[in-house]
């Protein structure tokens, strides 16, 4: 799929895996908001193929579960060209070359989009067939509603 | 412990010069889908038990529907049995390839991780990056998508690519398949511990093939079953330090399924190419050194390369993209040879094809006490480095097997514990 808008969002994370879903929730809902300025994909979070789902944009943001021992719903946020993305704050991941390290391995091999923002949601459950935590969708609607509409304008 | 699939905790416990205890433990998810599988419709059995594990969905959705077309009395031949292991293919390139360079390379290389790797070697990271690629290629061509695939059915496939769909894949696995044979000759130059076992190797085996959705059980100490004798000769114990079951053969102990057991037990039936590149890569037709696993996985990302080559090559499309699968009372079962071994799964239907019971019994809990073993034999040999590398040793003393704990919440931690006077316990 070509990234035809200037912004992506993508949304990463497993639907089986509670809190870890946020990612995805947020990508589906942000897809129904109207005169969206964004492409928006989901993404399984295997952080080998992170360059492939960016490739040809220039803005990129990145919504996954974040698993760092912080009260659910803390919401992280990360401007990757000036700020290492300690890998530990997304191990939870249902793969160990996850977000984190796929964004650390394309700065590596200078493949970073010209501008990159991750944004982690510290989660509560991450058990198999668990639902989404109280404080972690609000945090999802934090983000639908404050953060996001500011990172996709004016690009 | 990072670069482990998934969620658990490795504990070594070691007195004086002697490991008194190993203790893997790890949090098995095929649990909570046999219980969630009960009720449910035969059908739906593939794409439930393909959420398992991101890694291997291609393998639990073969062993799904092999094993409920075996309780219908169905055969799936031809083409659509072409095109499942066509797809199968594309697993073990993902998946091997994702190991290889992603996670156990850099032990063997002495980075910390594929990132600090890929500053020093780029090209050699692209290139394994690019190969990974071309599995998911073809999961994404046959299995309509690359994560997850949504068109295996029982009895085949909802739809079957044209051989117009397939043929972009053809260039592709040209340059995997010399990108593969690189990755060998690659891996062949690392320092490769001096350590092997006679272990007891099981593996499916098919007269002709190299195996990968079909065959005999089989082992080098003399089992020779059909998968529906499998629970007759295998046994799962539950342990009181992990959530997983345990796998030993009855009367017998512990046993090593994937890539090591797989290659020792076909080498015969590799493609002549593969088996040259093989013995020229400096492994023997049987391979006991589990550290070797990245030679032998490297081979089975050039076979699967080969493999795929030569299927689409032949392929045909078939008249239909599925055989009629009509459910009955019974009960089925399967092995397939998922990327990190035999992965068995048995359902008892009720006559209008309804899930009565489920098991599920995945490569890595059967080489759980085969891990523990190892380390119980190979921590002695490198007590006296500082507990640091000694750590790192049993991590990669751990990826030989590259187990799919599958579904993470937290890294594996690794705690070496040193009951002497001077030394506390470590945790990282």
């Amino acid at each position: 799929m070509k990234n035809k808008s200037s912004n992506l969002v993508i949304g990463t994370g497993n639907d089986h895996r509670g809190d870890d879903a946020v990612g995805l929730l947020v990508a589906r809902r942000l897809r129904t908001r109207p005169n969206l300025n964004a492409v928006v994909r989901e993404h399984n979070g295997d952080g080998t193929t992170l360059m492939e789902a960016w490739a040809g944009a220039k803005k990129v943001i990145i919504v996954d579960a974040a698993h760092s021992g912080a009260a659910p719903g803390t919401i992280y946020r990360f401007e990757v060209a000036n700020d290492e993305v300690p890998t530990t704050l997304f191990s939870h991941c249902t793969h160990t070359f996850g977000v984190a390290e796929g964004i650390e391995l394309a700065r590596a091999l200078k493949q970073l989009p010209p501008q990159l923002v991750l944004y982690g949601i510290e989660g509560a459950r991450f058990d198999l067939g668990a639902s989404l935590s109280n404080e972690v969708y609000n945090a999802a609607y934090t983000l639908l509603t404050h953060h996001l509409p500011q990172d996709t304008r004016g690009h | 412990m990072a670069r482990v699939e998934g969620e658990g905790s490795l504990y070594v416990k070691v007195k004086g010069d002697k490991v008194d205890d190993v203790q893997l433990r790890i949090f098995e998810p095929p649990r909570f889908f046999e219980a969630f599988l009960r009720g449910r419709s035969f059908l739906e059995a593939p794409d439930i038990t393909a959420r398992i594990c991101g890694i291997c969905p291609v393998a639990y959705q073969m062993s799904a529907v092999h094993a409920m077309e075996q309780a219908c009395g169905v055969t799936v031949n031809g083409q659509l049995r072409a095109l499942r292991r066509l797809i199968y293919c594309g697993e073990w390139i993902e998946s091997h390839t994702l190991h290889i360079y992603m996670l156990h390379a850099p032990d063997f290389l002495g980075y910390d991780s594929a990132i600090s790797m890929a500053k020093d070697h780029p090209d050699i990271v692209q290139r394994g990056l690019r190969l990974k690629k071309t599995g998911n290629d073809i999961m994404t061509v046959v299995g309509g998508r690359e994560i997850h695939p949504i068109n295996v059915k029982v009895g085949g496939f909802y739809r079957v690519p044209t051989k117009h769909e397939l043929s972009p894949l053809l260039e592709k696995l040209a340059w995997a398949r010399q990108a593969a044979l690189e990755t060998l000759q690659w891996v062949a130059t690392f320092s490769i511990p001096d350590y092997e076992h006679d272990y007891e190797f099981v593996a499916l085996q098919h007269p002709r093939e190299y195996p990968i959705n079909e065959g005999r059980v089989t082992s080098n100490k003399g089992l020779d079953c059909d998968a529906s004798e499998f629970e007759t000769y295998v046994q799962e114990e539950q342990v009181p330090h992990s959530n997983a079951l345990h796998a030993r053969i009855k009367e017998r102990d512990a046993y090593f399924v994937g890539p090591l057991a797989r290659y020792s037990l076909n080498f015969s039936v590799l493609s002549p190419f593969v088996r040259d590149a093989a013995l020229n890569a400096g492994l023997g037709p049987v391979c006991r050194n589990p550290f070797q696993s990245i030679l032998v996985r490297s081979v089975e990302v050039l076979y699967a390369c080969d493999e795929a080559l030569r299927i689409i090559h032949a392929y045909e499309p078939p008249d239909t993209p599925a055989v009629d699968v009509h459910p009955r009372e019974g009960i089925g079962h399967a092995c397939t040879e998922a990327p990190r071994g035999i992965l068995y799964h048995r359902y008892t239907l009720e006559d209008e094809g309804i899930i009565r019971d489920a098991k599920i019994v995945p490569p890595t809990s059967q080489n759980q006490r085969t891990i523990e073993q190892d380390l119980a034999r190979i921590v002695p040999r490198y007590l006296d480095l500082p507990s640091k590398q000694l750590k790192w040793r049993c991590e990669q003393s751990v990826r030989n097997y590259d187990p799919c704990i599958s579904c993470a919440t937290h890294f594996l931690k690794l705690t070496v514990d040193h009951e002497k006077e001077d030394q506390g316990s470590d945790e990282e």
